[in-house]
């Protein structure tokens, strides 16, 4: 059974993650709604929110920190993000330098 | 204030194993682990689709292109729907970490914030629906051009993942009422919550790449 | 009728007519092609019927489905995956015999094999040899060893083992009714559209091989996940991952690969058949469609996969070639390192696959450096492997012979792929018969050596008797010079221009060659009827070649200290292990064949069927969705998806030995250990070797 103060504290992790990710996902909606940002700008921006939140999410609702007890999960999701990030960017590269030289 | 030695995942549905043995402790952190490694295999399945979206950006084929496509309202309340969802699920799992053989009143709560989760994966679902619908009234449907293939099936593949969880969560709810709040029981909900906040993080990549470049464009 | 069906018949029935049949096309259009094509199907037919027949007649039904089928034990998958591998060898193999016959008749003639024909038999025999032979094959050897080796039990998720068995035998069962019913796709192993949209193989063709391919790649996804989380999480107590044997390393990168690769050609054939079936273009000519966006897609599995096929390979010749060079592996860091190298420069490399297919050449560049790169901790592993021979005493047994033929045939197919990784070197022999012979040498050296190695190896640990070795140093003569003489004058052919997948052959200078490579093909399939009489003479040989203690190699591993055959939960209690090479180390302690202080109760998981179900019902729903025949594809896709949901509200699904059981099967089999006269490694082939291993003089404890 878990102490009053954890329980708290548990609650306290969640609700600060959905305000950290209502939080970003407002600013993000909210540049490009309002135009305060354009363009390449605006996309990176939007992104590396988008990233930003990701992060909270597997913070705050996945709870995967930096203990040991979260080491394996950590070392499973930065690898894969390696692999994906091979697989996609290696994808646009190939698929991008394909485009111009065929058009 | 002692440290919980339990590993964070295991909080998620309270699993008590202070009283388990280590072989059904190691079994739990076995399963738990592996859905973690079958979730990191779908999301290989959708970068490739997200890799694929952004190179059909262009061939569009005298079809509808992402920009006409692409309506910020309802993707904003669809994003609004979905990230609740992951909170109220959250809310589901600290209250079932809770539970104890003395009060039905931390199972009953859980099942009150899974009953909400389930309205708001519901309601997304309906909405995604509808937007599909209105696409393909303006035309736009996937086989019109590789533009229209590939955000519908990224979009899509998304839309089929909320709807097994959306058919999942209730078939827990059936387990929960007849068999009990029993060890696999809790470890199939927390797979059920890893699955549901997972869809919540690809959900992040396409509000992102999908609905606000297409409002940029 | 015959070519169309109407009405009732056509909500019934779908695309499936009578044309659909080899027999009804030979007789209206009767060819040697077209008889080839009958007799294919007929075989398929007659011998599921002989099969049948024979099963019933000996009354064994039973015994299948509880002993086999529905079982969750490792050990029992882990056979059935390499017997259905040992099936499907046969047929390809046969398969490449009819491709090597037709190149060396159809020189400037027609030869006997249609161009429509023989595009299906190439493709088949890709398709078959890479995801029905060699990854169950693969799967199999990993299934039933790694447990043993870590010290388990079972594998991490015995239910998803079975269902990953029954996904893979359905996408087998696939390919052989396209034999009989219908036809196959003619676009080759990797089906690049837009040949292999409807627009251009408007047949079934190209639908079976989309879900048996599908089939075969979710059966592997789960065999990944399993894997990497036993290997993970079900380790021994005191075995840390530098004690690790090499072949629960290359296991778990392979799990590794299989979990990160497979997901793309899952996507992308799915997309495939999106564009098949629901008319999108994400491949096609028109609408925008994309093909370059399969090729690498496609590849980005593809590469990943050739990693996947070598990598348990290199894990049996390291437990091999220490085993019977009777010392410890040499470099066993090195290896680890090199394993995990190759495993993630796997994923760095795909685009070599498509050099010539418009990238610009700094692109190219960057793939081809990355490419060489790769082949430096192959080359350490072979190294790695030299040394271990040197300076030990080596024993010629088969699965060695093997291995030696391996390192040499291997190494000179490296250096082949050294020259295709260089862009412009590639550019001149991308898609001749110079890129055949070097992925066949990479994966019979490479991938089949180390398979049948694996085989023998550990043979009579599953199943407590040795293999005859006359018959498998005859299987080593069929298959080595047969694979020179198959495979090197393709390289020849294959730098004179002459191109791959080619039906007709039109320069008589390259006929000697097409013969010689012909007559290696025989040798081949003689090797592989060898390896079936020498599986049939070492059953009828049974009673004098049993090793029921155990360890007839003097071997390493945890897999060799229990009984052969294992028991059902492997190991009385959970070994602790002090060392690398456990088993070695115990045996040279005095900590071997002793009784446990304590024994428990031992839950194992119970029988289930869901496992089959789930197969059949996915075979069925897939054979609905190739012939349109869209009530049958719902109503089994429902029956799968019940399954799947069923499963989880079973509770009942373990069952307990009891400690007095597990007791007095262990006790029983330590008496035969102390029983039984220890053997020196002279006579370890002979009928004296009765699975224990002469030591040192207090190997085995007094007491029991």
């Amino acid at each position: 059974m878990t102490s009053p103060r954890l329980e708290r504290n548990e609650t306290l992790s969640l609700v600060l993650g959905y305000g950290l990710a209502l939080l970003l996902t407002l600013v993000a909606f909210g540049l490009v709604v309002f135009h305060v940002l354009t363009g390449r700008q605006a996309f990176y921006t939007v992104l590396g929110l988008g990233l930003a939140q990701m992060l909270v999410h597997f913070r705050f609702f996945l709870h995967i920190d930096l203990k040991r007890s979260a080491r394996a999960d950590l070392q499973l999701i930065l690898f894969s993000t390696l692999v994906i990030a091979l697989m996609v960017g290696g994808t646009l590269v190939v698929l991008f330098n394909l485009h111009g030289r065929m058009m | 204030m002692t440290p919980d030695p339990v590993a964070p995942a295991l909080r998620h549905a309270g699993l008590n194993l202070r009283h388990a043995s280590r072989e059904e402790a190691e079994q739990v952190e076995s399963d738990v682990f592996g859905f973690w490694v079958f979730l990191m295999s779908d999301a290989v399945v959708f970068a490739t689709l997200f890799a694929l979206f952004g190179t059909s950006l262009e061939a569009t084929a005298g079809a509808p292109d992402l920009r006409a496509v692409v309506k910020l309202g309802p993707a904003f309340i669809e994003t609004m729907l979905l990230l609740t969802s992951s909170f109220t699920f959250g809310m589901a799992s600290i209250e079932f970490s809770r539970v104890h053989r003395l009060t039905r009143r931390h199972q009953r709560l859980a099942v009150r914030w899974l009953l909400v989760t389930w309205v708001l994966g519901t309601a997304f679902l309906g909405m995604e629906v509808n937007d599909f619908v209105t696409m393909a009234h303006n035309g736009a449907t996937a086989d019109r051009s590789f533009f229209l293939s590939a955000f519908t099936v990224l979009v899509g593949t998304h839309g089929l993942h909320v709807l097994t969880g959306v058919i999942w969560l209730p078939l827990m709810l059936l387990q929960l009422a007849g068999l009990g709040l029993d060890r696999p029981l809790k470890v199939n909900l927390i797979r059920l919550s890893l699955f549901w906040h997972f869809l919540d993080i690809v959900w992040i990549a396409i509000f992102s790449v999908v609905y606000l470049q297409g409002a940029l464009r | 009728m015959l070519t169309e069906t109407h009405g009732v018949a056509h909500v019934l029935l779908g695309n499936l007519t009578w044309a659909a049949l080899p027999f009804v096309r030979a007789w209206r259009d009767p060819n040697v092609s077209e008889i080839i094509g009958t007799g294919a199907g007929a075989v398929v037919i007659l011998g599921a019927i002989a099969m049948f027949a024979l099963v019933t007649w000996l009354g064994k039904w039973r015994y299948l489905w509880t002993e086999w089928f529905t079982s969750l034990d490792h050990k029992k998958i882990g056979i059935m995956y390499v017997v259905l591998a040992g099936v499907m060898l046969a047929r390809a193999l046969v398969e490449a015999v009819l491709i090597r016959t037709q190149q060396a008749v159809a020189i400037n003639a027609p030869g006997y094999v249609e161009p429509g024909h023989f595009a299906q038999l190439f493709t088949t025999h890709g398709s078959i040899m890479v995801f029905f032979m060699a990854m169950p094959f693969l799967t199999g050897l990993i299934n039933y060893v790694v447990p043993l080796q870590i010290g388990a039990r079972d594998m991490a998720f015995p239910y998803m083992n079975s269902v990953g068995f029954w996904l893979t035998a359905a996408g087998a069962a696939l390919m052989m009714v396209s034999l009989a019913v219908g036809e196959f796709s003619t676009g080759g192993w990797s089906g690049y559209p837009p040949y292999t949209e409807l627009a251009f193989s408007g047949g079934v063709g190209p639908d079976y091989w989309i879900w048996a391919i599908s089939l075969s790649s979710l059966g592997s996804m789960t065999v990944g996940i399993n894997v990497a989380c036993t290997i993970f999480k079900m380790r021994a107590p005191g075995m840390n991952f530098m004690r690790l044997p090499l072949f629960c390393w290359t296991s778990l990168c392979t799990s590794i690969l299989m979990i990160f690769a497979m997901p793309p050609l899952t996507a992308v054939t799915l997309l495939l058949a999106g564009d098949r079936y629901l008319g999108m273009h994400f491949f096609t000519d028109d609408g925008g469609g994309n093909m370059m966006n399969y090729v690498n897609m496609f590849w980005l599995f593809g590469h990943p996969e050739v990693y996947i096929l070598i990598l348990p390979a290199f894990g049996v010749y390291s437990e091999v070639i220490s085993a019977f060079s009777s010392k410890e592996l040499y470099g066993y860091t090195s290896l680890v390192l090199a394993t995990m190298a190759i495993a993630v420069l796997s994923f760095t490399v795909w685009l070599h696959h498509f050099f010539t297919m418009g990238q610009g050449a700094d692109v190219n560049a960057v793939f081809g450096i990355a490419t060489m790169t790769i082949g430096i901790p192959t080359g350490v592993k072979i190294y790695d492997w030299i040394f271990t021979m040197f300076r030990g005493e080596v024993r010629f047994t088969p699965s060695m012979l093997f291995s030696i033929a391996f390192l040499v045939t291997f190494t000179l197919g490296g250096f082949t792929g050294i020259i295709l990784a260089t862009p412009p070197l590639d550019y001149a022999v991308h898609d001749s018969l110079f890129l055949v012979a070097h992925f066949h040498n990479m994966l019979i050296p490479g991938t089949l050596y180390g398979m049948v190695a694996g085989y023998m190896f550990w043979f009579p640990k599953a199943f407590g008797f040795r293999l005859n070795e006359r018959w498998g140093r005859i299987a080593v003569a069929c298959w080595v010079p047969g694979f020179f003489l198959a495979f090197f004058p393709l390289y020849l052919l294959g730098l004179a221009g002459m191109a791959r997948r080619t039906q007709a052959v039109f320069d008589p200078a390259f006929r000697p060659w097409l013969y010689a490579a012909l007559l290696g093909a025989l040798l081949m399939i003689s090797g592989l009827v060898t390896l079936f009489v020498q599986l049939y003479v070492s059953i009828r040989d049974r009673a004098a070649n049993r090793v029921p203690v155990g360890d007839p190699w003097d071997a390493r591993g945890l897999e060799w200290s229990v009984a052969a055959p294992p028991p059902e939960w492997n190991f009385a209690t959970i070994p602790h292990v002090g060392d690398r090479d456990a088993f070695y180390w115990r045996k040279r302690n005095k900590g071997a064949y002793r009784a446990a202080d304590h024994y428990r109760d031992i839950v194992l998981p119970k029988n289930s069927a869901c496992g089959v179900v789930l197969g059949v019902a996915s075979g069925l729903c897939c054979f609905g969705l190739i012939w349109h025949i869209w009530w049958m594809a719902l109503l089994f896709g429902l029956l799968a998806v019940a399954t799947i949901i069923v499963r989880p509200f079973m509770r009942d699904v373990t069952r307990v030995i009891p400690a007095v059981e597990v007791e007095a099967v262990d006790r029983a089999w330590l008496a035969q250990a102390h029983a039984a006269r220890p053997v020196p490694r002279e006579e370890e082939q002979s009928s004296l070797n009765q699975g224990l291993a002469e030591g040192f003089p207090e190997l085995v404890a007094k007491r029991a």
